[in-house]
């Protein structure tokens, strides 16, 4: 676990020098995910098996990890108020719309190319 | 006894620890309330855990910034976490290299439609430029968000507050549309929330499948790279 651990700090820590070095608009942790899928992918063997239960831990509790960020809405309250009749447009309709369009996209292609599809595992 | 309550409370609210807790009681109470209450899409633990936070600070007339000095461990989290999608990814990868060419395409579409729509949508409701430009990359995640809109002349804290926002919507809307649209491909799902709703759309595929939960990810990592080269270019050709 510490070992996991330790791999996904590094690729995080690799990708924020990269980030900074080569000035990418890509945040260093993004960078360290493909760090760790070429990992995953080019030396399988090497990868450390608890992997999956270091990284299964953090994506078991990804929607808690949001919530201090959320809480910020906290310092917004005057201009969200002000401006409320945008925003909430955009938010609500933009992303109910983008959501829409994306699947059906996805959906099309499905049907049409090879069926990439599995049913829920519910 | 009221004066040492207050002490108490003077020492308690400054710490890191207090702060640090009630984040994760609130979110664990979020949970409680969904699973005993059906699953609720609108009842999604995240929006419960920030709205009860957020009653509380302004109750007692705490600060973000004293919040955040105890949350700020839970956030620093995001990282490895998404560090950590690399594993639903490596896991799913046969299944998404056969989908290789639907998922670029599904991508550059649902991408622009998220741009397009976000700004199209403030601008009709009359929002003002500076709105504009911060809610343009709102479906792409945090990290990513505050960068781009920085760089295209918006307001980083701003776009922070509206893509989390997004995020919730997606997770708490996302299923409905879905089920309207008779979208049921969990590759499609997944899909659909990563590029509209980025992290939070994803935490809440997983929860549906490894299927979904693997599209989502990588279709949150896509978007985010897509859109931090796409609308910089979009908007100084715009101007």
């Amino acid at each position: 676990m510490l070992g996991s651990l330790t791999l996904i700090l590094l690729c995080q820590l690799i990708g924020e020098v990269i980030t900074r070095l080569t000035k990418l608009p890509v945040p260093g942790p993004v960078i360290g995910m493909v760090l760790l899928f070429c990992g995953l992918v080019f030396c399988p063997g090497r990868m450390p098996s608890e992997i999956e239960k270091a990284g299964g831990f953090l994506l078991r509790y990804l929607a808690l990890l949001f919530v201090p960020a959320g809480v910020g809405v906290i310092t917004h309250l005057d201009l969200l108020l002000k401006s409320w009749a945008p925003i909430a447009g955009v938010i609500v309709i933009g992303t109910l719309a983008t959501i829409a369009v994306t699947g059906l996209v996805m959906k099309f292609l499905n049907r049409r190319g090879a069926p990439a599809r599995e049913e829920s595992l519910q | 006894m009221s004066a040492e309550i207050q002490q108490l409370w003077v020492y308690l609210s400054t710490t890191p620890l207090l702060w640090l807790t009630l984040t994760l009681i609130s979110y664990q109470i979020g949970t409680w309330v969904f699973g005993k209450l059906g699953c609720h899409p609108l009842l999604n633990p995240v929006l419960t855990a920030i709205i009860g936070l957020v009653v509380l600070l302004k109750v007692t007339g705490i600060d973000y910034q004293t919040y955040f000095r105890g949350a700020q461990f839970v956030h620093f989290l995001l990282g490895p976490a998404t560090v950590a999608l690399a594993i639903p990814l490596y896991r799913e990868l046969e299944m998404i290299r056969k989908s290789f060419g639907p998922i670029i395409i599904t991508l550059a579409v649902g991408s622009l439609a998220a741009i397009v729509s976000a700004v199209g949508i403030a601008w009709a409701l009359g929002g003002e430029k500076i709105i504009l430009l911060s809610v343009a990359p709102k479906s792409i995640t945090t990290p990513i968000a505050m960068g781009v809109s920085e760089q295209i002349g918006g307001l980083p804290s701003l776009t922070a507050v509206v893509v989390v926002l997004t995020g919730i919507t997606g997770a708490v809307g996302g299923d409905f549309i879905l089920n309207w649209l008779k979208i049921y491909d969990d590759n499609a799902r997944g899909m659909a929330l990563g590029v509209a709703s980025h992290g939070i759309g994803t935490a809440h595929a997983i929860q549906r499948s490894r299927v979904a939960g693997a599209f989502s990810a990588l279709a949150m990592a896509l978007n985010g790279l897509f859109t931090a080269l796409l609308l910089p270019v979009i908007v100084y050709w715009m101007q």
